[in-house]
């Protein structure tokens, strides 16, 4: 039976827009509109968009480094413990800091370079209340094994690492309070290619070890293919299609889902397919289009799609099931 | 090559090296490679190796620390074989060459167009240098160029300065710019990499039509193994100064006969694979280009090393197009045929 660890209902993240010289609010980017989402425990959960659709602050308004504007995150603990994270005052927020874990975009910013990395790192170890000093270098050279690097290296400062080195010191300390979830945000992106499969080896074999769940958050979606269970597809601030990672590829539902896959170049030649190629950019997120919010860049746009938002809706595939919201979905809808 | 007609640029044995702190950073060790005529050639390389100063050494845009130490660049203009090595940077032949016959797009679309002057002009600068026309007449071309890259409402957006492009329209004024003076060859310096995949799509077909529309020549600089199986004719794969490996889109990527590419193509996983796809690290990490291994580049992460490696490998052309630096490839070749 597959269990819930955290469940988002109605999530809106809002930024304001600012303008003239008192600064009125003159409009809302609507960086994330509306996002239910169920995230299991133990799954790989892959979050995949264009730059600007959403899905980094969705990441981070799970974890309250932006505060949802409007919606809930509910937390459920191994013992079916259901609590409410948004509602939550800084300080009780503390525990659950422990159990949900980011790993960070780019590896060259996300260290401070003025210290060790043990410095860096023994910071949460500290607050979370182990005192003494050789057990919290115990603790980080342990996990410094485990991602192939040395125990040594727990006393050198980040520039003496490579980008990848960088990005394994990131899992590192996503990893040091035993988290239940690590969300990862473009973890792989800023890699060279030879590098970016050492990441991922690494990160499915963690997985395996330390029974983790993962959020990942990522624009390559050949690389959702080969880590995720499931793939939600985000555009313009709302999640357009949600299913098995299988089924994104081989029983696409929604045409943004199509564009996106056939844009994708294939390393490899006897799988070129014709690419779809989309018109124009993202529309703005402070001004997002009447109706269905791809129908101005959507090939198959009827009149239905100018006017009506659609819903996500759960289909089936594959025994599987498929979500996704566009009006033109020619499948029997399931309850 | 067959036909020396078709060839639009050929460099031969080009060294370029960076002088800094007393060290020398030997960036570009003696690469060859032809380019034809309305044909792409694809460099791929991890970031480091040298594929993006080739194509600096070929516009002759290297910064001051560095030169180049050895080779040749020979381009055919009007009949005539230029070697644009012996140029001197700023010369008045190099101007002339760089931007109308030879032209570029550079990596970020944001940091290479000037903010402070409209899109409309800077492309105009290059049509008022290399070019006989009028005022009017370039303000006209300025806007069939935006009108051919598909950027919408071309007369209004001619004036507009780059902040209010997006960047895909951004990378499209950068191409319209390269393209203005229908150059013989176009360089693209990882013109897609900092773009969507949906844009990058759009700016491919592009590509692709100027390719078939002009005849123009194109080197491809990239680091995407998918890129390479779109687009490419020719590929040249770079490592750590050198070409390893050379030779057609079919050759490299379903015959690849050294240990790097082979290595390379099983590092990225491939959509439509699906989840049981066995992806295969490259171990350790590209060296420190003033600590270089003796001998072949790539021996101390390849599996294949033998003693042999301790001593550069000479290039071996496999078959007329396929050329290979490696001293194991034919025991490499048998293994994966």
């Amino acid at each position: 039976m597959k269990k819930e660890i955290l469940k988002l209902r109605g999530v809106k993240v809002h930024f304001p827009v600012q303008a003239g010289v008192f600064n009125r609010v003159v409009g809302h980017v609507l960086a994330v509109d509306g996002v239910d989402l169920d995230i299991f425990r133990g799954e790989v959960l892959g979050l995949a968009g264009e730059s600007g659709c959403g899905k980094t602050t969705l990441g981070k308004a799970i974890l309250r480094l932006v505060e949802p504007t409007d919606g809930e995150v509910k937390y459920i603990s191994q013992d079916d413990d259901e609590t409410e994270l948004t509602s939550l005052e800084k300080k009780d927020m503390d525990p659950f800091r422990k159990k949900l874990q980011i790993v960070f975009q780019d590896p060259h910013s996300s260290l401070n370079p003025s210290f060790t990395i043990f410095g860096s790192l023994q910071d949460p170890l500290k607050k979370f209340g182990i005192k003494s000093k050789e057990e919290r270098r115990k603790i980080i050279g342990d996990l410094l094994e485990a991602v192939n690097m040395r125990r040594e290296y727990m006393d050198r400062y980040p520039h003496e690492f490579s980008g990848g080195q960088r990005q394994r010191i990131g899992i590192v300390r996503a990893l040091c309070l035993e988290p239940e979830l690590i969300v990862c945000d473009e973890a792989v992106s800023a890699l060279d290619v030879s590098i970016q499969a050492q990441v991922l080896k690494l990160l499915m074999q963690l997985k395996k070890e330390k029974n983790l769940t993962y959020l990942f958050i990522t624009h390559d979606l050949s690389v959702t293919e080969y880590l995720c269970d499931r793939i939600a597809v985000m555009y313009l601030g709302r999640i357009v299609e949600l299913c098995d990672s299988e089924d994104l590829y081989n029983n696409t539902l929604h045409p943004y889902s199509e564009a996106l896959i056939s844009a994708i170049p294939v390393a490899d030649l006897d799988k070129q397919t014709k690419r779809i190629v989309l018109e124009g950019d993202v529309p703005s997120p402070v001004n997002p289009p009447k109706g269905c919010p791809f129908h101005p860049r959507c090939p198959k746009a009827t009149d239905i799609c100018k006017t009506e938002v659609p819903t996500l809706k759960k289909y089936s595939t594959n025994g599987n099931e498929h979500y996704a919201s566009c009006h033109l979905i020619d499948l029997p809808e399931i309850s | 090559m067959e036909d020396k007609n078709n060839i639009a640029l050929s460099v031969r044995d080009l060294k370029t090296f960076f002088y800094t702190n007393n060290r020398c950073n030997k960036a570009v060790n003696g690469v060859s490679f032809d380019v034809e005529k309305g044909k792409t050639l694809c460099i791929v390389g991890e970031s480091g190796c040298g594929k993006s100063v080739t194509a600096a050494t070929i516009m002759q845009l290297l910064p001051t620390l560095s030169r180049i130490e050895e080779g040749e660049i020979k381009f055919q203009k009007d009949n005539k074989i230029i070697n644009i090595e012996k140029l001197e940077k700023n010369g008045k032949e190099m101007r002339e060459i760089r931007g109308s016959d030879i032209a570029m797009i550079f990596q970020d679309p944001m940091t290479a167009l000037n903010p402070v002057y409209t899109v409309g002009f800077q492309i105009s600068e290059n049509l008022k240098y290399h070019t006989n026309l009028n005022k009017k007449e370039i303000r006209e071309k300025c806007i069939s160029l935006l009108n051919d890259m598909g950027i919408p409402l071309p007369e209004k957006r001619v004036d507009e300065y780059p902040h209010s492009y997006s960047g895909g329209m951004r990378q499209r004024a950068m191409i319209a710019m390269a393209m203005a003076c229908n150059p013989k060859i176009l360089i693209a310096d990882e013109p897609t990499t900092a773009l969507d995949v949906t844009i990058q799509a759009q700016i491919f077909e592009l590509m692709d039509k100027l390719k078939k529309e002009n005849d123009t020549a194109i080197i491809l600089i990239t680091h995407d193994m998918g890129v390479v199986a779109e687009l490419a004719d020719n590929v040249a794969v770079m490592y750590m100064g050198n070409i390893v490996e050379a030779g057609t889109a079919d050759d490299v990527l379903r015959r690849p006969t050294h240990p790097y590419t082979k290595a390379l193509l099983e590092s990225v996983p491939v959509l439509g694979r699906g989840k049981n796809q066995d992806i295969n690290p490259i171990k350790g990490s590209t060296p420190d280009p003033y600590n270089r291994p003796i001998g072949c580049q790539f021996a101390p992460r390849c599996n294949w090393q033998t003693e042999s490696c301790d001593v550069m490998p000479e290039i071996t052309q496999i078959n007329e197009t396929h050329q290979v630096r490696c001293h194991k490839y034919e025991q490499f070749f048998e293994k994966y045929k």
